[in-house]
């Protein structure tokens, strides 16, 4: 937070008030709220609020620092083939378990091991750049499906009869009590024994699913396990939202001019109740690469020999006592990259917090 | 207060149906089966489905399964030839909770005062260095912080002893240093959760009327702090109770992997595995009856520190 905000974005609030009175006079309401913090209300007055946030990140030279470093992870992680010096499963026996900087000797003679090799004689640089795609990739799936499923599913209960909202949280409630470990471990190995399986015995779907997930090197069954499992949360948060701004009055003028259900939760309810959910997913993003960092870990994420931060730890303990080095940089990624998405999101709610403003 | 509980244990019935009985479907539908990977021929597969009752319908077996629980039998393992589940489950059950609750107790010890400190001295360089060690502590995960902790305690510096646990009979120094390590690792990032809320709370609370009245009154700050602000500044660190238990018993899992524990962990992950059909179940009730659990304690404590909620029932 910034202390010289309430200064600097006094012009915007005002402009930002008088065009909000315009626009819910449109409306028929006829109180002028405050300020725009109570506002917070109607498509123009929202934008302002997040073009504020904007202005006020890009103030803060941590976040930028962090945006930095993520842009440079989804640029690495697009086209991994121009950075990395070796592909990742070369290996090179005579230069197992290299320190790094050392010089190849085998068949690779000449090449650097920048990060050393690991215990196969793999170039640990080139590991960790193919590896921060399936990181980066399980950041934006999990957090997109889980997003989608989440906020869909909470805005259709917040804005139902309260009856098919109660039985839809009820739902909500079992699946919460599940252990959402014990969820994610059995639809792993249920969706790796489905992959194993002969391809001749699948029915359609499932020998498509089952392509879809070779394709990506075992990556979509851990983005399916992760959103199916991390919806609730934002369900929770969107109903929570939604249940507040229904009885608002912009809502309920909407509903007197006559506006069909669609465009009330589409146009009014969306746009306002999507604000903290946002905030809520990108915190939740470390969580989604930690659990794919774990599953990795205790071998049942990605397959061999695709590489990701997570199983390239697990290999690096194996080696611990002869070679600490091999577990330091995956180890140094995965810390970063959480660190940077924590660092975000927390900037991201400070924004947004109408009352950290002051 | 009796009544909201009673309801609470009411609701706890469906959700142990729907759990178990998810898991038994997911559980039986994963391919293969427990006696699989044997070179076994098919006819003793067969007899020993039959004994084991595998053959019967779905439903049947999972009647069956209730019938067995409800006289507190989880059933033979089927890894290890018919051996209870029990006897596996109980000893590993108790090496986890010991861990489980040192760990909650470090995250406790570190989390609290430090998020007080931050809270009071916000803005300053004590808040400063107990939220950014709080962003870090959240940052590295288990897999990260367990390795490093072991390489630079146990392996580098020597001061500590990795690989192994110890029970309370070997003496107490024995048993604290093999459970340090990992109890650090399972309680640093609950600590740094513990703090952030504790400081976001009492920053809430710290700006109320209430107390203000307290300082007008002339209590000194100590007074006003513990019995005023602490007090309404738990409420919401009560409320996380339930899903930090279930933190913990999440983490155990990797933390007992890297330490080589003998806790419950490891039975969980090498029961699919094996498609040991009672043991998974057996692991699935513990798991669930533990968050049922803490969320149980979670309501009465409720009722202890917020005498609102006394009322209200």
């Amino acid at each position: 937070m910034s202390s010289s905000t309430p200064v600097s974005g006094k012009p915007t609030e005002t402009a930002a008030r008088s065009s909000g009175a315009a626009q819910a006079g449109d409306a028929g309401a006829h109180a002028v709220p405050a300020n725009v913090e109570e506002l917070g209300l109607g498509g123009r007055q929202s934008r302002t609020l997040w073009q504020d946030a904007v202005r006020r990140l890009r103030k803060d030279p941590v976040v930028v620092a962090c945006l930095l470093y993520l842009t440079l992870l989804i640029v690495v992680a697009a086209m991994p083939q121009v950075f990395a010096p070796l592909p990742y499963d070369q290996a090179s026996f005579s230069d197992k378990l290299a320190p790094p900087g050392s010089i190849a000797t085998g068949k690779l003679e000449g090449h650097r091991y920048i990060l050393g090799a690991d215990r196969l004689g793999r170039d640990i640089l080139s590991r960790l750049i193919f590896g921060t795609r399936v990181s980066i990739l399980v950041a934006f799936m999990g957090a997109g499906i889980s997003f989608l499923i989440g906020v869909s599913y909470g805005l259709v209960s917040g804005y139902s009869s309260p009856r098919v909202d109660n039985v839809m949280m009820r739902i909500v409630d079992v699946v919460y009590a599940y252990p959402a470990l014990i969820l994610i471990i059995l639809l792993q190995v249920f969706l790796t024994a489905l992959g194993q399986r002969d391809d001749s015995n699948l029915a359609g779907w499932q020998r498509a699913i089952v392509m879809l997930d070779r394709n990506s090197g075992g990556l979509f069954f851990i983005f399916v396990a992760i959103g199916a499992v991390n919806w609730l949360n934002m369900a929770r948060l969107m109903r929570g939202q939604v249940l507040y701004y229904r009885q608002q009055e912009f809502v309920q003028a909407a509903r007197a001019l006559g506006a069909p259900h669609r465009r009330i939760m589409g146009r009014h309810l969306l746009p306002n109740a999507i604000g903290p959910c946002i905030v809520a997913e990108t915190l939740a993003i470390p969580s989604y690469i930690y659990t794919e960092a774990f599953l990795s870990f205790i071998g049942l994420g990605v397959q061999p020999p695709t590489p990701s931060w997570g199983s390239m730890i697990s290999d690096g303990y194996a080696a611990l006592r002869s070679a600490p080095h091999v577990i330091f940089f995956p180890a140094l990624a995965l810390s970063l990259t959480m660190l940077a998405f924590n660092f975000l999101g927390d900037a991201l709610r400070d924004a947004l917090d109408p009352n950290l403003r002051n | 207060m009796f009544q909201l509980l009673i309801r609470r244990l009411f609701w706890s019935i469906p959700v142990f149906f729907l759990v178990t009985g998810i898991t038994f479907v997911t559980m039986h539908a994963l391919p293969g089966g427990p006696f699989d990977s044997d070179k076994t021929p098919p006819a003793l597969v067969q007899q020993m489905e039959n004994t084991f009752g595998l053959n019967k319908p779905l439903a049947q077996q999972y009647l069956i399964w209730l019938g067995n629980v409800a006289q507190l039998k989880f059933g033979p393992s089927l890894a290890a030839r018919g051996k209870p589940v029990e006897s596996f489950l109980l000893p590993g059950l108790a090496v986890s909770a010991q861990l489980g609750l040192m760990a909650l107790f470090f995250a406790l010890a570190v989390g609290l005062p430090s998020g007080i400190v931050a809270a009071l001295r916000r803005g300053r360089w004590q808040d400063r260095a107990a939220m950014g060690a709080s962003i870090i502590g959240v940052s590295v995960p288990a897999i990260v912080l367990g390795p490093v902790l072991y390489w630079l305690f146990g392996l580098y510096l020597g001061w500590l002893p990795v690989a192994k646990w110890s029970s309370l009979e070997d003496g107490l120094w024995p048993y604290l240093s093999h459970a340090i390590l990992p109890a650090v690792t399972l309680g640093a990032g609950l600590a740094a959760i513990v703090a952030r809320l504790t400081r976001a709370s009492l920053l809430q609370v710290l700006h109320a009327d209430y107390i203000r009245t307290a300082h007008a009154k002339g209590l000194t700050q100590g007074s006003v702090i513990v019995r005023h602000a602490l007090r309404n500044a738990l409420i919401p660190l009560v409320t996380i109770l339930g899903p930090l238990a279930a933190a913990v018993l999440t983490g155990s899992l990797i933390v007992e992997q890297i330490f080589a524990i003998p806790g419950m962990g490891r039975y969980f992950v090498s029961s699919i595995n094996n498609r040991d059909y009672p043991m998974v179940m057996a692991v699935v009730v513990i798991y669930a009856l533990i968050i049922v659990f803490f969320n149980l304690i979670v309501d009465i404590l409720y009722v202890f520190i917020d005498p609102r909620l006394r009322q209200a029932n």
